[in-house]
């Protein structure tokens, strides 16, 4: 049976960046925000390229993306990202930085997806990446899962399998560097990805043009996410470390091992 | 003050992980708690910490023996509506990681994630953007789960007090737990315990002076320096990316071992970096590395734009052949 395979990803500043916080109306922002180049967030990024691999494998499926981000900055990603592999997008037109709320967010992607005409919720995987390169929360793909009815979830996945039974062989990361390994007999599932194990698939701009023909006419009608907070901020601050690095040079390779030596072991 | 649960689960074994204690000692900053644990032989782990506890509740059996979100979501649900907490305290285990956001939608409620303190007024401190600035806020939504991070504070000393309430757990769930894959303990090269941990970079499958790439040798002095000294291993992202196309290059590295923006943030107190740039996707996986040393064999990396104590501008390769022999 084809899937249904839903991607949920946002955007995140490019990770070569300076990032700076500052106080906004709206609460704490980067400075520059809507000038700092972006990309699509990395974790959800892996979660696409093994949505990409899963439809490739299963004939019939079809891969929607649901984002949330200020529509100019999703268009221009998407012009990389849409190069990658077919799919369709469900945009919304929000801010998409880190300090907006998980639980609204959650509430908005589930209310997208439960908007999306015809989906067949029983044939449904429904994907995301772990955790987001700007929240950092590691909560938004179990809250969706959870308004949505989805009761079989999984974070931190490194791979998926389907058996000869049509279940889902699952491995998650747990802690100390192991996997746990779960079979879910049937869809519908959450899987919050951590990096898989699938390079970034190359460009080909014949699928970019393809989708972006599509892909437009969304962007333009993306409805606002109309996004709640819980939260509030007392402050937002770099880290104010920087150390005194001391270069040690032309020294012998025994002697730095002689010092390495006595500050392991001390 | 509001009512506090601190929730805890076990470990397969049935004890309590050293993050339960951790939790445990944060809670007993902010005054009265109730207490909670889930998971196998979870009555007698709570008894072992009950002191002082206002209640202590456990869930255990079958269902909850392993680590799984539909069971668990609905046992957390449980031991909280029970509680009548507002505020529930638990480890920021991958297994609450998992559960718990969940539990928190279905009670309409929030959470929050990789708090690494908590103030007497219930505000909280938790990084953004990948560790790369810190936040201290509150909310107003209940129940709020807060999830404090593995190695923020020091564990508490178990006191045993009461015995648990026992509730029951019933739930139909499609999945079902296999098992773990682990490396063979000889092989195991991610020890989250370890006092050092020991960072390789792409430099080692570069081309050396002699025009060649070393990578057996370098494969070689990594591993025997990792597995003599114990120390955990972990990798920069070009690295991993290598191995992961296939190419023949360190085998035992996988996208576990990648420290970073995109990887992990490792708790050790030395840290290591060999061959590797100091780029700030990488460092900032370093955060929480409290002593740092790097070699390179370029002074001008970037572990010299004060991210590192010290920066030996060496040959790697050498220096760990040298080492090899002292240690
Ligand atoms: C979206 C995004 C996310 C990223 N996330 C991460 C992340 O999570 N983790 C991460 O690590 N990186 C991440 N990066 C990549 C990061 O920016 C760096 O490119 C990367 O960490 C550099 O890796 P490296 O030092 O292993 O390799 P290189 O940059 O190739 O550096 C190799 C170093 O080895 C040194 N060298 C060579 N031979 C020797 C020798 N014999 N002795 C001593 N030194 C030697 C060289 O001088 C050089 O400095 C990310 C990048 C992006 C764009």
């Amino acid at each position: 049976m084809p899937y249904q395979i839903i991607v949920c990803g946002g955007l995140a500043p490019d990770p070569l960046q300076t990032l700076e916080p500052v106080t906004t109306p709206a609460g704490p922002g980067l400075k520059n925000e809507l000038m700092l180049p972006a990309v699509f967030d990395p974790w959800a990024g892996h979660a696409l390229y093994e949505a990409a691999n899963l439809a490739k494998n299963v004939p019939g499926s079809v891969i929607k993306v649901v984002s949330i981000a200020p529509k100019a900055k999703l268009q221009q990603v998407m012009m990389t990202v849409a190069q990658k592999l077919p799919f369709e997008l469900v945009p919304l037109d929000g801010p998409g930085g880190g300090f907006t709320d998980s639980a609204s967010v959650a509430t908005a992607l589930a209310d997208a997806i439960a908007a999306i005409p015809g989906l067949d919720k029983s044939q449904m995987l429904l994907f995301g990446g772990w955790e987001s390169a700007t929240r950092g929360a590691g909560v938004v793909m179990q809250m969706v899962g959870e308004k949505l009815g989805i009761t079989e979830q999984f974070l931190a996945v490194d791979e998926l399998k389907v058996d000869e039974s049509g279940a889902l062989i699952i491995k998650e990361r747990v802690e100390g560097g192991r996997h746990q390994v779960s079979k879910c007999a049937a869809p519908p599932a959450v899987l919050a990805w951590a990096t898989g194990n699938l390079p970034e698939p190359s460009n080909h701009p014949q699928t970019g043009m393809a989708n972006m023909r599509a892909m437009m006419p969304a962007l333009q009608k993306a409805k606002a996410a109309a996004l709640t907070s819980t939260l509030s901020y007392a402050s937002v601050a770099l880290p104010a470390v920087t150390r005194q690095t001391k270069i040690v040079k032309d020294v012998p390779a025994a002697q730095i091992a002689q010092e390495l030596a006595d500050w392991i072991k001390q | 003050m509001e009512p506090i649960l601190v929730l805890l689960h076990t470990t397969d074994e049935g004890a309590l992980p050293k993050a339960a204690l951790e939790t445990l000692a944060v809670a007993q900053t902010l005054g009265t708690y109730h207490l909670a644990v889930l998971g196998a032989n979870a009555a007698a782990a709570a008894q072992s910490v009950s002191a002082g506890a206002l209640s202590v509740r456990a869930i255990e059996g079958d269902a909850v023996a392993v680590s799984r979100y539909a069971t668990d979501a609905v046992a957390a649900q449980a031991l909280a509506t029970a509680s009548g907490a507002t505020v529930i305290l638990a480890p920021c285990t991958l297994r609450f990681q998992r559960a718990l956001p969940g539990v928190a939608a279905r009670l309409n409620g929030a959470c929050d994630t990789h708090v690494v303190a908590v103030d007497p007024d219930l505000s909280i401190h938790r990084w953004y953007y990948r560790q790369r600035m810190e936040a201290t806020q509150s909310r107003t939504a209940r129940p709020w789960f807060v999830l404090i991070e593995p190695g923020a504070a020091d564990p508490c000393a178990a006191q045993p007090g009461a015995a648990a309430e026992v509730l029951p757990c019933a739930v139909e769930t499609r999945t079902e737990v296999i098992g773990y894959q682990s490396p063979n303990a000889d092989q195991q090269t991610i020890r989250p315990d370890a006092q050092l941990l020991f960072v390789a970079g792409a430099g080692w499958t570069k081309k050396q002076k002699d025009g060649q790439t070393h990578t057996d040798e370098a494969g070689s002095l990594i591993l025997n320096f990792v597995q003599h000294n114990k120390t955990s291993l972990g990798s920069s992202k070009s690295l991993v990316d290598l191995s992961g196309e296939g190419q023949a290059v360190l085998p035992f590295l996988t996208h576990l071992h990648q420290v970073g923006q995109t990887g992990s943030t490792p708790r050790h107190r030395k840290g290591l970096s060999t061959c590797c740039h100091g780029e700030e996707p990488h460092v900032v996986g370093w955060r929480f590395i409290n002593e740092r040393r790097a070699i390179n064999l370029d002074a001008a990396c970037g572990w010299a734009r004060g991210k590192a104590d010290v920066l030996y501008v060496a040959d790697a390769f050498e220096v760990m052949r040298e080492l090899a022999k002292l240690l």
